[in-house]
Protein backbone atom coordinates (compact mmCIF):
# COMPACT_ATOMS: atom_id res chain seq x y z
CA UNK A 1 0.00 0.00 0.00
CA UNK A 2 1.72 3.13 -0.98
CA UNK A 3 -0.76 5.94 -0.29
CA UNK A 4 -3.52 6.17 2.38
CA UNK A 5 -6.44 8.96 2.46
CA UNK A 6 -8.00 9.86 5.90
CA UNK A 7 -11.32 11.83 6.01
CA UNK A 8 -11.68 13.79 8.98
CA UNK A 9 -8.97 15.54 10.41
CA UNK A 10 -10.31 14.68 14.29
CA UNK A 11 -9.65 12.08 16.98
CA UNK A 12 -10.53 9.12 14.96
CA UNK A 13 -8.65 10.83 11.91
CA UNK A 14 -5.32 11.14 13.91
CA UNK A 15 -5.32 8.52 16.05
CA UNK A 16 -5.39 6.35 12.90
CA UNK A 17 -3.23 8.47 11.18
CA UNK A 18 -0.91 7.99 13.68
CA UNK A 19 -1.07 4.24 14.27
CA UNK A 20 -0.67 3.99 10.63
CA UNK A 21 2.65 5.59 10.93
CA UNK A 22 3.29 3.84 13.87
CA UNK A 23 2.56 0.42 12.00
CA UNK A 24 5.06 1.03 9.76
CA UNK A 25 3.45 3.09 7.21
CA UNK A 26 5.81 5.29 5.53
CA UNK A 27 3.55 6.17 2.18
CA UNK A 28 2.25 9.11 0.93
CA UNK A 29 -0.82 10.28 3.91
CA UNK A 30 -3.12 12.76 3.08
CA UNK A 31 -5.62 13.74 5.70
CA UNK A 32 -8.79 15.63 4.74
CA UNK A 33 -10.74 17.83 7.02
CA UNK A 34 -13.91 20.19 6.88
CA UNK A 35 -12.72 22.36 9.86
CA UNK A 36 -9.72 24.93 9.48
CA UNK A 37 -8.71 23.85 12.78
CA UNK A 38 -5.85 21.66 13.45
CA UNK A 39 -7.27 18.32 15.42
CA UNK A 40 -8.47 19.54 18.57
CA UNK A 41 -10.38 18.19 21.66
CA UNK A 42 -13.78 18.54 21.95
CA UNK A 43 -14.65 16.99 25.28
CA UNK A 44 -14.05 20.31 27.31
CA UNK A 45 -16.28 22.10 24.61
CA UNK A 46 -18.66 21.29 27.05
CA UNK A 47 -16.72 21.34 30.17
CA UNK A 48 -13.44 23.23 31.13
CA UNK A 49 -13.11 25.77 27.88
CA UNK A 50 -16.86 26.52 28.12
CA UNK A 51 -16.07 27.37 31.86
CA UNK A 52 -13.08 29.37 30.45
CA UNK A 53 -10.63 27.06 32.39
CA UNK A 54 -9.03 26.30 29.14
CA UNK A 55 -7.43 27.69 26.01
CA UNK A 56 -8.08 27.13 22.93
CA UNK A 57 -4.25 25.88 22.57
CA UNK A 58 -4.67 23.58 25.37
CA UNK A 59 -7.80 21.89 23.23
CA UNK A 60 -4.75 20.90 20.61
CA UNK A 61 -4.51 17.46 20.03
CA UNK A 62 -1.32 17.01 18.45
CA UNK A 63 1.74 17.68 20.47
CA UNK A 64 4.07 20.79 19.66
CA UNK A 65 6.89 18.59 17.76
CA UNK A 66 4.92 15.61 16.42
CA UNK A 67 5.33 15.46 12.47
CA UNK A 68 3.53 12.67 11.12
CA UNK A 69 4.95 13.40 7.58
CA UNK A 70 1.06 13.98 6.75
CA UNK A 71 0.01 16.32 3.79
CA UNK A 72 -3.02 18.62 5.18
CA UNK A 73 -5.76 19.17 3.29
CA UNK A 74 -7.76 20.98 5.89
CA UNK A 75 -10.56 23.40 4.86
CA UNK A 76 -11.86 20.85 2.32
CA UNK A 77 -15.12 18.65 2.58
CA UNK A 78 -14.92 15.03 1.15
CA UNK A 79 -18.18 15.14 -0.96
CA UNK A 80 -17.93 11.51 -2.71
CA UNK A 81 -15.96 8.19 -3.16
CA UNK A 82 -15.35 6.97 -6.15
CA UNK A 83 -14.99 2.93 -5.42
CA UNK A 84 -13.88 2.10 -9.02
CA UNK A 85 -10.31 3.92 -8.57
CA UNK A 86 -10.80 4.41 -4.91
CA UNK A 87 -11.17 8.31 -4.87
CA UNK A 88 -11.82 11.20 -2.84
CA UNK A 89 -13.97 13.71 -4.11
CA UNK A 90 -13.48 17.03 -2.53
CA UNK A 91 -15.64 20.45 -2.51
CA UNK A 92 -13.24 22.10 -4.23
CA UNK A 93 -13.17 20.50 -7.29
CA UNK A 94 -10.05 18.41 -6.41
CA UNK A 95 -9.65 15.06 -5.77
CA UNK A 96 -7.29 12.06 -3.66
CA UNK A 97 -6.61 9.04 -5.10
CA UNK A 98 -5.43 6.57 -2.57
CA UNK A 99 -4.80 2.45 -2.28
CA UNK A 100 -6.47 2.99 1.29
CA UNK A 101 -9.03 5.14 2.77
CA UNK A 102 -10.13 5.99 6.24
CA UNK A 103 -13.43 7.10 7.11
CA UNK A 104 -13.18 9.28 9.91
CA UNK A 105 -15.74 12.36 9.50
CA UNK A 106 -17.57 11.50 12.71
CA UNK A 107 -21.21 12.95 13.50
CA UNK A 108 -23.17 16.36 13.66
CA UNK A 109 -25.25 17.68 16.51
CA UNK A 110 -28.97 16.71 15.39
CA UNK A 111 -30.86 19.92 15.25
CA UNK A 112 -34.28 21.18 15.56
CA UNK A 113 -36.51 20.93 12.66
CA UNK A 114 -37.30 24.61 11.93
CA UNK A 115 -35.78 25.72 14.82
CA UNK A 116 -33.47 27.72 12.77
CA UNK A 117 -32.48 31.46 11.99
CA UNK A 118 -33.17 32.48 15.99
CA UNK A 119 -30.81 34.04 17.59
CA UNK A 120 -29.50 32.73 20.58
CA UNK A 121 -29.98 29.05 19.36
CA UNK A 122 -26.78 27.17 19.78
CA UNK A 123 -26.16 23.24 19.18
CA UNK A 124 -22.64 22.47 20.56
CA UNK A 125 -19.95 19.75 18.89
CA UNK A 126 -17.46 21.94 16.97
CA UNK A 127 -14.96 24.44 18.33
CA UNK A 128 -16.61 27.42 17.00
CA UNK A 129 -20.16 26.37 18.27
CA UNK A 130 -18.35 26.68 21.37
CA UNK A 131 -16.94 30.26 21.45
CA UNK A 132 -20.33 31.11 20.05
CA UNK A 133 -22.36 29.45 22.90
CA UNK A 134 -19.49 30.88 25.40
CA UNK A 135 -20.05 34.51 24.11
CA UNK A 136 -23.72 33.80 24.95
CA UNK A 137 -23.57 32.74 28.63
CA UNK A 138 -23.84 35.85 30.26
CA UNK A 139 -24.22 35.53 33.93
CA UNK A 140 -28.04 36.06 34.94
CA UNK A 141 -29.66 35.05 31.35
CA UNK A 142 -32.08 32.37 31.06
CA UNK A 143 -30.89 29.25 29.52
CA UNK A 144 -33.01 26.46 28.12
CA UNK A 145 -31.16 23.29 27.54
CA UNK A 146 -33.49 21.00 25.40
CA UNK A 147 -32.15 17.66 25.79
CA UNK A 148 -31.17 16.12 29.31
CA UNK A 149 -28.16 14.15 27.66
CA UNK A 150 -24.35 14.12 28.70
CA UNK A 151 -23.88 16.84 26.42
CA UNK A 152 -26.71 18.67 27.50
CA UNK A 153 -26.15 17.81 30.97
CA UNK A 154 -22.44 19.28 31.13
CA UNK A 155 -23.97 22.73 29.40
CA UNK A 156 -26.31 22.96 32.58
CA UNK A 157 -23.53 22.22 34.63
CA UNK A 158 -21.33 25.00 33.51
CA UNK A 159 -24.19 27.57 32.48
CA UNK A 160 -25.39 27.56 35.94
CA UNK A 161 -21.52 27.48 37.40
CA UNK A 162 -21.35 31.05 35.08
CA UNK A 163 -24.43 32.15 37.01
CA UNK A 164 -27.19 31.66 34.61
CA UNK A 165 -30.36 30.09 35.49
CA UNK A 166 -30.77 26.98 33.15
CA UNK A 167 -33.84 24.70 32.60
CA UNK A 168 -33.21 21.38 31.45
CA UNK A 169 -36.39 19.68 29.15
CA UNK A 170 -36.07 15.96 28.18
CA UNK A 171 -38.50 14.15 26.04
CA UNK A 172 -37.93 10.54 27.60
CA UNK A 173 -39.34 10.35 30.81
CA UNK A 174 -36.07 9.68 32.59
CA UNK A 175 -32.81 11.23 31.35
CA UNK A 176 -29.69 8.75 30.11
CA UNK A 177 -31.84 5.69 30.72
CA UNK A 178 -30.61 4.62 27.26
CA UNK A 179 -26.92 4.46 28.44
CA UNK A 180 -27.29 4.13 32.22
CA UNK A 181 -30.73 2.20 32.79
CA UNK A 182 -33.79 3.97 34.04
CA UNK A 183 -32.53 3.37 37.94
CA UNK A 184 -28.49 5.05 37.55
CA UNK A 185 -30.29 7.29 34.95
CA UNK A 186 -32.46 9.50 37.34
CA UNK A 187 -29.86 9.08 40.38
CA UNK A 188 -27.31 10.95 37.57
CA UNK A 189 -30.28 13.02 36.84
CA UNK A 190 -30.98 14.17 39.96
CA UNK A 191 -27.28 16.15 40.11
CA UNK A 192 -29.20 19.26 38.25
CA UNK A 193 -31.74 19.43 41.19
CA UNK A 194 -28.95 19.29 43.41
CA UNK A 195 -26.98 22.42 42.16
CA UNK A 196 -30.83 24.37 41.49
CA UNK A 197 -31.14 23.49 37.60
CA UNK A 198 -34.73 22.56 36.73
CA UNK A 199 -34.94 19.52 34.84
CA UNK A 200 -38.70 18.94 33.05
CA UNK A 201 -38.94 15.17 32.32
CA UNK A 202 -41.36 13.42 29.94
CA UNK A 203 -42.40 16.34 27.83
CA UNK A 204 -41.23 17.29 23.96
CA UNK A 205 -40.18 20.89 22.50
CA UNK A 206 -42.79 22.02 20.09
CA UNK A 207 -41.11 24.94 18.48
CA UNK A 208 -39.22 27.76 19.81
CA UNK A 209 -40.63 31.44 20.32
CA UNK A 210 -39.28 34.10 19.08
CA UNK A 211 -39.98 38.19 19.40
CA UNK A 212 -42.25 39.12 16.67
CA UNK A 213 -42.22 35.69 15.28
CA UNK A 214 -44.35 33.45 16.94
CA UNK A 215 -43.59 30.15 17.16
CA UNK A 216 -40.45 29.69 15.04
CA UNK A 217 -40.64 25.57 14.66
CA UNK A 218 -44.32 24.35 14.01
CA UNK A 219 -42.72 20.71 13.85
CA UNK A 220 -42.85 18.50 16.86
CA UNK A 221 -39.05 17.96 17.61
CA UNK A 222 -39.97 14.81 19.38
CA UNK A 223 -39.34 12.91 15.86
CA UNK A 224 -35.23 13.79 16.62
CA UNK A 225 -35.18 13.72 20.01
CA UNK A 226 -33.92 9.98 20.18
CA UNK A 227 -30.22 9.30 20.58
CA UNK A 228 -29.59 6.15 20.12
CA UNK A 229 -31.63 3.73 22.56
CA UNK A 230 -33.55 6.78 24.02
CA UNK A 231 -36.94 6.13 23.22
CA UNK A 232 -40.17 8.83 23.64
CA UNK A 233 -42.84 7.74 26.11
CA UNK A 234 -46.03 9.56 24.67
CA UNK A 235 -48.57 11.54 26.90
CA UNK A 236 -45.90 11.20 29.92
CA UNK A 237 -46.60 14.00 31.96
CA UNK A 238 -44.16 16.57 33.72
CA UNK A 239 -43.26 16.11 36.87
CA UNK A 240 -46.12 17.18 39.34
CA UNK A 241 -46.65 20.53 40.67
CA UNK A 242 -44.76 22.01 37.81
CA UNK A 243 -47.19 23.87 35.38
CA UNK A 244 -46.79 27.49 33.97
CA UNK A 245 -43.05 28.24 34.16
CA UNK A 246 -43.14 31.74 32.73
CA UNK A 247 -41.56 33.93 35.28
CA UNK A 248 -40.50 31.20 37.38
CA UNK A 249 -38.44 32.05 39.99
CA UNK A 250 -34.70 32.26 39.59
CA UNK A 251 -32.83 29.06 41.58
CA UNK A 252 -31.16 30.20 45.18
CA UNK A 253 -28.40 32.15 44.47
CA UNK A 254 -29.06 33.37 40.70
CA UNK A 255 -28.75 36.46 41.08
CA UNK A 256 -31.11 38.79 38.20
CA UNK A 257 -28.52 40.64 36.77
CA UNK A 258 -29.21 43.88 35.21
CA UNK A 259 -28.80 44.11 31.78
CA UNK A 260 -27.76 40.38 31.67
CA UNK A 261 -31.12 39.93 29.32
CA UNK A 262 -29.77 39.23 25.73
CA UNK A 263 -30.76 42.01 23.08
CA UNK A 264 -34.14 42.26 22.01
CA UNK A 265 -34.70 41.96 18.74
CA UNK A 266 -37.08 40.16 16.03
CA UNK A 267 -35.07 37.27 15.51
CA UNK A 268 -33.93 36.72 18.70
CA UNK A 269 -35.51 33.66 21.03
CA UNK A 270 -37.49 34.50 23.66
CA UNK A 271 -38.23 30.70 24.64
CA UNK A 272 -39.58 27.05 24.14
CA UNK A 273 -43.17 26.45 23.63
CA UNK A 274 -43.57 22.31 25.11
CA UNK A 275 -46.27 19.68 23.64
CA UNK A 276 -48.23 20.78 26.49
CA UNK A 277 -48.06 24.21 26.20
CA UNK A 278 -45.99 25.32 28.56
CA UNK A 279 -43.90 28.20 27.50
CA UNK A 280 -40.21 28.21 29.11
CA UNK A 281 -39.11 31.78 28.89
CA UNK A 282 -35.49 31.69 27.51
CA UNK A 283 -32.29 34.35 26.46
CA UNK A 284 -30.23 31.21 25.22
CA UNK A 285 -31.25 27.80 24.08
CA UNK A 286 -29.09 25.06 23.19
CA UNK A 287 -30.45 21.82 21.67
CA UNK A 288 -28.77 18.76 22.70
CA UNK A 289 -30.89 15.98 20.99
CA UNK A 290 -28.25 13.83 20.08
CA UNK A 291 -25.86 13.58 17.16
CA UNK A 292 -25.85 12.10 13.51
CA UNK A 293 -23.22 10.34 11.64
CA UNK A 294 -21.80 12.22 8.75
CA UNK A 295 -21.96 9.93 5.75
CA UNK A 296 -24.45 11.37 3.25
CA UNK A 297 -21.33 11.55 1.22
CA UNK A 298 -20.40 7.74 0.87
CA UNK A 299 -24.14 7.49 -0.24
CA UNK A 300 -24.23 5.44 -3.79
CA UNK A 301 -20.70 4.30 -3.03
CA UNK A 302 -21.44 0.71 -2.14
CA UNK A 303 -21.61 1.09 1.47
CA UNK A 304 -23.27 -0.03 4.06
CA UNK A 305 -25.06 2.83 5.55
CA UNK A 306 -27.39 1.88 8.85
CA UNK A 307 -27.06 4.57 11.54
CA UNK A 308 -23.35 5.03 10.60
CA UNK A 309 -20.90 3.20 8.15
CA UNK A 310 -21.58 -0.60 8.84
CA UNK A 311 -18.15 -2.03 9.71
CA UNK A 312 -16.77 -5.88 10.57
CA UNK A 313 -14.95 -6.28 13.92
CA UNK A 314 -11.67 -5.14 12.77
CA UNK A 315 -13.38 -1.61 10.85
CA UNK A 316 -13.59 -3.02 7.51
CA UNK A 317 -16.46 -1.83 5.26
CA UNK A 318 -18.36 -3.35 2.52
CA UNK A 319 -15.53 -1.61 0.21
CA UNK A 320 -12.13 -2.96 -0.39
CA UNK A 321 -9.80 -1.13 1.10
CA UNK A 322 -11.63 1.22 2.82
CA UNK A 323 -11.97 1.20 6.80
CA UNK A 324 -14.24 3.81 9.27
CA UNK A 325 -13.06 4.59 12.77
CA UNK A 326 -14.57 7.04 15.37
CA UNK A 327 -18.36 8.47 15.56
CA UNK A 328 -19.38 8.03 12.09
CA UNK A 329 -18.59 4.40 12.28
CA UNK A 330 -20.84 1.27 13.63
CA UNK A 331 -18.83 -1.88 14.08
CA UNK A 332 -19.80 -5.19 14.79
CA UNK A 333 -19.50 -5.88 18.68
CA UNK A 334 -18.73 -9.50 19.28
CA UNK A 335 -20.13 -8.68 23.35
CA UNK A 336 -23.19 -7.89 21.84
CA UNK A 337 -23.67 -9.59 18.77
CA UNK A 338 -24.70 -7.07 16.51
CA UNK A 339 -23.65 -3.46 15.07
CA UNK A 340 -23.86 -0.10 17.06
CA UNK A 341 -22.39 2.72 16.53
CA UNK A 342 -19.93 3.99 19.73
CA UNK A 343 -20.19 7.83 20.32
CA UNK A 344 -16.80 7.64 22.73
CA UNK A 345 -13.94 9.61 23.32
CA UNK A 346 -11.64 6.19 23.98
CA UNK A 347 -13.28 4.38 21.11
CA UNK A 348 -12.38 7.45 18.71
CA UNK A 349 -8.70 7.13 19.99
CA UNK A 350 -8.21 3.13 20.27
CA UNK A 351 -9.97 1.44 17.52
CA UNK A 352 -8.19 3.30 14.54
CA UNK A 353 -5.30 0.81 15.68
CA UNK A 354 -7.46 -2.11 14.98
CA UNK A 355 -8.42 -0.69 11.64
CA UNK A 356 -4.94 0.12 10.68
CA UNK A 357 -4.47 -3.37 10.81
CA UNK A 358 -6.97 -4.62 9.22
CA UNK A 359 -6.47 -2.10 6.41
CA UNK A 360 -2.29 -2.72 6.12
CA UNK A 361 -2.78 -6.13 6.44
CA UNK A 362 -5.85 -5.86 3.48
CA UNK A 363 -8.06 -7.96 6.96
CA UNK A 364 -5.76 -10.50 7.12
CA UNK A 365 -4.93 -9.88 10.63
CA UNK A 366 -7.57 -10.23 13.08
CA UNK A 367 -7.99 -7.81 15.49
CA UNK A 368 -7.83 -8.07 19.17
CA UNK A 369 -11.05 -8.11 21.18
CA UNK A 370 -12.23 -4.84 21.85
CA UNK A 371 -12.04 -3.35 24.93
CA UNK A 372 -15.36 -2.88 26.86
CA UNK A 373 -16.90 0.98 25.83
CA UNK A 374 -16.11 3.17 28.29
CA UNK A 375 -16.86 7.13 28.66
CA UNK A 376 -16.72 9.52 31.33
CA UNK A 377 -18.62 13.04 31.83
CA UNK A 378 -18.00 15.88 34.55
CA UNK A 379 -21.43 17.32 35.81
CA UNK A 380 -21.38 19.82 38.95
CA UNK A 381 -17.76 18.72 39.76
CA UNK A 382 -18.26 15.11 39.74
CA UNK A 383 -16.67 12.67 37.62
CA UNK A 384 -19.03 10.49 36.08
CA UNK A 385 -17.69 7.03 34.67
CA UNK A 386 -19.19 4.53 33.10
CA UNK A 387 -17.89 1.34 31.68
CA UNK A 388 -19.59 -1.96 29.75
CA UNK A 389 -23.34 -1.85 28.20
CA UNK A 390 -26.55 -1.93 30.12
CA UNK A 391 -29.97 -3.08 28.83
CA UNK A 392 -32.75 -2.87 30.16
CA UNK A 393 -33.48 -5.99 32.93
CA UNK A 394 -29.57 -6.02 34.37
CA UNK A 395 -30.08 -5.72 38.39
CA UNK A 396 -27.76 -3.11 39.52
CA UNK A 397 -26.02 -2.99 43.09
CA UNK A 398 -24.76 -0.21 44.61
CA UNK A 399 -21.01 -1.90 46.13
CA UNK A 400 -19.34 0.90 47.04
CA UNK A 401 -20.60 4.40 48.83
CA UNK A 402 -23.83 5.78 49.34
CA UNK A 403 -26.17 7.22 46.26
CA UNK A 404 -27.54 9.62 48.45
CA UNK A 405 -23.71 11.20 49.10
CA UNK A 406 -23.24 10.95 45.12
CA UNK A 407 -20.50 9.23 45.44
CA UNK A 408 -20.65 5.31 44.93
CA UNK A 409 -20.29 2.64 42.38
CA UNK A 410 -23.12 0.59 41.09
CA UNK A 411 -22.41 -2.88 39.16
CA UNK A 412 -24.69 -4.17 36.63
CA UNK A 413 -25.36 -7.39 36.57
CA UNK A 414 -26.68 -9.86 33.83
CA UNK A 415 -27.50 -13.41 35.31
CA UNK A 416 -24.96 -12.80 38.03
CA UNK A 417 -22.33 -11.72 36.05
CA UNK A 418 -20.84 -8.34 35.87
CA UNK A 419 -21.48 -6.90 33.07
CA UNK A 420 -21.06 -2.36 33.30
CA UNK A 421 -19.73 -0.24 36.12
CA UNK A 422 -21.09 3.18 37.10
CA UNK A 423 -19.17 5.53 39.43
CA UNK A 424 -19.74 8.62 40.59
CA UNK A 425 -16.58 10.18 42.60
CA UNK A 426 -15.31 6.61 42.69
CA UNK A 427 -11.44 7.21 40.41
CA UNK A 428 -9.85 4.63 41.78
CA UNK A 429 -12.22 1.60 42.39
CA UNK A 430 -13.30 2.45 39.08
CA UNK A 431 -10.25 1.91 37.60
CA UNK A 432 -10.14 -1.88 39.17
CA UNK A 433 -13.36 -2.87 38.05
CA UNK A 434 -12.43 -1.40 34.56
CA UNK A 435 -9.36 -3.69 34.29
CA UNK A 436 -11.37 -6.56 35.63
CA UNK A 437 -14.67 -6.42 33.05
CA UNK A 438 -11.26 -5.91 30.43
CA UNK A 439 -9.53 -8.77 31.82
CA UNK A 440 -12.03 -10.94 30.98
CA UNK A 441 -12.10 -12.10 27.23
CA UNK A 442 -15.00 -10.08 25.30
CA UNK A 443 -16.21 -13.12 23.35
CA UNK A 444 -18.87 -15.34 24.40
CA UNK A 445 -21.23 -14.78 27.56
CA UNK A 446 -19.91 -18.22 28.59
CA UNK A 447 -16.38 -17.73 29.19
CA UNK A 448 -17.21 -14.30 30.63
CA UNK A 449 -19.13 -16.40 33.23
CA UNK A 450 -16.62 -18.74 33.92
CA UNK A 451 -13.61 -16.46 34.56
CA UNK A 452 -15.57 -13.83 36.73
CA UNK B 1 14.70 13.28 51.04
CA UNK B 2 11.32 12.91 51.80
CA UNK B 3 10.21 9.80 53.82
CA UNK B 4 7.07 8.17 51.70
CA UNK B 5 5.93 5.13 53.48
CA UNK B 6 7.08 1.93 54.75
CA UNK B 7 7.56 -0.30 51.74
CA UNK B 8 4.95 -3.16 53.44
CA UNK B 9 2.13 -0.37 52.62
CA UNK B 10 3.61 -0.48 49.01
CA UNK B 11 2.38 -3.99 47.96
CA UNK B 12 3.65 -4.88 43.99
CA UNK B 13 0.84 -3.46 41.72
CA UNK B 14 0.10 -0.84 44.36
CA UNK B 15 0.12 3.25 44.20
CA UNK B 16 0.94 5.30 46.92
CA UNK B 17 0.00 9.01 46.97
CA UNK B 18 2.15 11.24 48.88
CA UNK B 19 0.24 14.61 49.74
CA UNK B 20 2.83 16.81 49.32
CA UNK B 21 2.30 19.91 47.14
CA UNK B 22 2.51 19.34 44.18
CA UNK B 23 1.52 15.63 45.41
CA UNK B 24 3.87 12.38 44.34
CA UNK B 25 2.74 9.04 43.24
CA UNK B 26 4.47 5.72 44.26
CA UNK B 27 4.17 2.60 42.18
CA UNK B 28 5.96 -0.38 42.63
CA UNK B 29 5.14 -2.80 39.74
CA UNK B 30 4.58 -6.53 39.25
CA UNK B 31 8.15 -6.53 38.45
CA UNK B 32 9.57 -5.23 42.04
CA UNK B 33 10.60 -1.54 41.08
CA UNK B 34 9.55 1.46 42.70
CA UNK B 35 9.53 4.73 40.77
CA UNK B 36 7.58 8.12 41.65
CA UNK B 37 6.45 10.56 39.45
CA UNK B 38 4.06 13.53 40.26
CA UNK B 39 0.54 12.51 40.99
CA UNK B 40 -1.46 15.43 38.82
CA UNK B 41 -2.12 14.00 34.93
CA UNK B 42 -0.60 16.81 33.21
CA UNK B 43 -3.88 16.68 30.71
CA UNK B 44 -6.67 17.51 33.85
CA UNK B 45 -6.88 17.70 37.26
CA UNK B 46 -6.77 13.49 37.78
CA UNK B 47 -4.82 11.35 40.29
CA UNK B 48 -2.12 9.49 38.31
CA UNK B 49 -2.01 6.91 41.39
CA UNK B 50 -5.93 5.96 41.18
CA UNK B 51 -4.68 4.95 37.15
CA UNK B 52 -4.25 1.90 35.62
CA UNK B 53 -1.06 0.56 36.51
CA UNK B 54 0.68 -2.37 33.68
CA UNK B 55 4.59 -3.00 33.29
CA UNK B 56 6.04 0.61 33.78
CA UNK B 57 3.70 2.29 32.41
CA UNK B 58 0.36 4.12 34.19
CA UNK B 59 -2.51 4.36 32.19
CA UNK B 60 -4.51 7.88 33.27
CA UNK B 61 -7.78 6.82 35.17
CA UNK B 62 -9.85 9.66 33.27
CA UNK B 63 -8.92 10.14 29.62
CA UNK B 64 -6.29 7.19 29.32
CA UNK B 65 -3.02 8.92 28.19
CA UNK B 66 -0.62 6.73 29.42
CA UNK B 67 2.89 7.66 31.19
CA UNK B 68 6.30 5.66 31.22
CA UNK B 69 7.33 5.63 34.91
CA UNK B 70 10.87 5.35 34.12
CA UNK B 71 10.60 8.72 31.95
CA UNK B 72 7.51 10.46 32.70
CA UNK B 73 6.94 10.61 28.83
CA UNK B 74 3.07 10.53 27.74
CA UNK B 75 2.63 7.84 24.74
CA UNK B 76 -0.67 9.55 23.37
CA UNK B 77 -3.40 12.08 23.73
CA UNK B 78 -4.89 13.91 25.57
CA UNK B 79 -1.95 14.49 27.58
CA UNK B 80 0.82 16.04 25.66
CA UNK B 81 3.70 16.65 28.10
CA UNK B 82 5.71 14.57 30.02
CA UNK B 83 5.11 13.94 33.61
CA UNK B 84 7.99 14.66 36.03
CA UNK B 85 9.81 11.71 37.34
CA UNK B 86 11.40 11.85 40.95
CA UNK B 87 14.28 9.59 41.96
CA UNK B 88 13.22 6.86 44.63
CA UNK B 89 15.64 5.39 47.40
CA UNK B 90 14.57 2.43 49.55
CA UNK B 91 16.43 2.02 52.93
CA UNK B 92 15.63 -0.58 56.03
CA UNK B 93 12.21 -0.83 54.84
CA UNK B 94 10.94 2.14 54.37
CA UNK B 95 10.42 4.38 50.95
CA UNK B 96 12.37 8.06 50.30
CA UNK B 97 11.32 10.27 47.39
CA UNK B 98 13.94 12.87 46.19
CA UNK B 99 11.63 15.18 44.65
CA UNK B 100 13.01 16.48 41.06
CA UNK B 101 14.15 20.14 40.90
CA UNK B 102 12.29 20.73 37.38
CA UNK B 103 9.55 22.59 36.98
CA UNK B 104 6.19 20.42 36.99
CA UNK B 105 3.80 20.03 33.84
CA UNK B 106 0.75 21.23 35.69
CA UNK B 107 -2.64 20.77 33.90
CA UNK B 108 -4.29 24.16 33.03
CA UNK B 109 -6.29 26.10 35.59
CA UNK B 110 -3.73 24.28 38.47
CA UNK B 111 -1.27 26.54 39.23
CA UNK B 112 2.07 24.74 40.45
CA UNK B 113 1.87 25.01 44.43
CA UNK B 114 -2.27 24.71 44.54
CA UNK B 115 -2.68 21.39 43.27
C1 LIG C 1 -19.27 18.92 23.42
C2 LIG C 1 -18.83 17.48 23.42
C3 LIG C 1 -18.48 16.87 24.61
C4 LIG C 1 -18.08 15.53 24.64
N1 LIG C 1 -17.73 14.98 25.83
C5 LIG C 1 -17.36 13.68 25.88
C6 LIG C 1 -17.01 13.07 27.13
O1 LIG C 1 -17.03 13.72 28.19
N2 LIG C 1 -16.64 11.76 27.12
C7 LIG C 1 -16.61 11.01 25.98
O2 LIG C 1 -16.30 9.83 26.01
N3 LIG C 1 -16.93 11.57 24.78
C8 LIG C 1 -17.32 12.88 24.70
N4 LIG C 1 -17.65 13.44 23.49
C9 LIG C 1 -17.60 12.61 22.28
C10 LIG C 1 -16.24 12.64 21.59
O3 LIG C 1 -15.76 13.94 21.48
C11 LIG C 1 -16.39 11.99 20.22
O4 LIG C 1 -16.65 10.63 20.44
C12 LIG C 1 -15.14 12.15 19.34
O5 LIG C 1 -14.90 13.50 19.05
C13 LIG C 1 -15.30 11.36 18.06
O6 LIG C 1 -14.20 11.61 17.23
P1 LIG C 1 -14.30 11.44 15.64
O7 LIG C 1 -12.96 11.82 15.15
O8 LIG C 1 -14.88 10.14 15.31
O9 LIG C 1 -15.41 12.48 15.17
P2 LIG C 1 -15.44 14.07 15.23
O10 LIG C 1 -14.71 14.54 16.43
O11 LIG C 1 -16.84 14.45 15.04
O12 LIG C 1 -14.59 14.54 13.96
C14 LIG C 1 -14.97 14.35 12.64
C15 LIG C 1 -14.26 15.39 11.79
O13 LIG C 1 -14.53 15.11 10.43
C16 LIG C 1 -14.87 16.31 9.76
N5 LIG C 1 -15.72 16.00 8.61
C17 LIG C 1 -17.03 15.65 8.63
N6 LIG C 1 -17.48 15.42 7.37
C18 LIG C 1 -16.43 15.61 6.56
C19 LIG C 1 -16.26 15.51 5.15
N7 LIG C 1 -17.25 15.15 4.34
N8 LIG C 1 -15.03 15.79 4.63
C20 LIG C 1 -14.00 16.14 5.44
N9 LIG C 1 -14.11 16.24 6.78
C21 LIG C 1 -15.30 15.97 7.33
C22 LIG C 1 -15.57 17.12 10.82
O14 LIG C 1 -15.57 18.49 10.48
C23 LIG C 1 -14.76 16.79 12.05
O15 LIG C 1 -13.66 17.66 12.18
C24 LIG C 1 -18.06 14.79 23.44
C25 LIG C 1 -18.42 15.40 22.23
C26 LIG C 1 -18.80 16.73 22.21
C27 LIG C 1 -19.19 17.37 20.90
S1 LIG D 1 -6.73 13.82 32.97
FE1 LIG D 1 -5.23 12.42 32.41
S2 LIG D 1 -5.57 12.09 30.33
FE2 LIG D 1 -7.08 13.53 30.90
Amino acid sequence: MRSIAVVGASLAGLSAARALRGQGFEGRLTLIGTESHRPYDRPPLSKEFLAGRMSEADLALEADDEDLGAEWRLGATATGLDPSDRRVLLDDGTSVRADGIVVATGASARTLPGGGGLGGVHTLRSLDDARALRSDLVKGRRLVVIGAGFIGAEVASTARDLGLDVTVVETAPTPFAGALGAEMGAVVASLHGDHGVRLICGVGVRGLLGAGRGLAGTDRADGVQRSEGAGRVDGASGPEGVDRVEGARAPEGVDRVEGARAPEGADRVEGALLDDDRILPADVVLVGIGARPNVEWLAGAGFQLTNGVVCDAGGATGVPGVVAVGDCAAWFDPAMGYHHRVEHWTGALRRPAAAAVTLLSGGATAPDPPSSPYFWSDQYGMKIQFVGHARPGDTVTVEEGDVADRSFLAVYRRQDRPVAVLSLNQVRLFTRWRRRLDAVPNRTDSTLRSEL
Amino acid sequence: MIPACPLAALPRGEAYRLDVEPPIALFHTEDGEIYAIDDTCTHQDASLADGWLEGCEVECPLHASRFDLRTGRVDAPPAKLPVRTHRVVVEDGTVYVVPSEEPPNLPPGIRAGTA
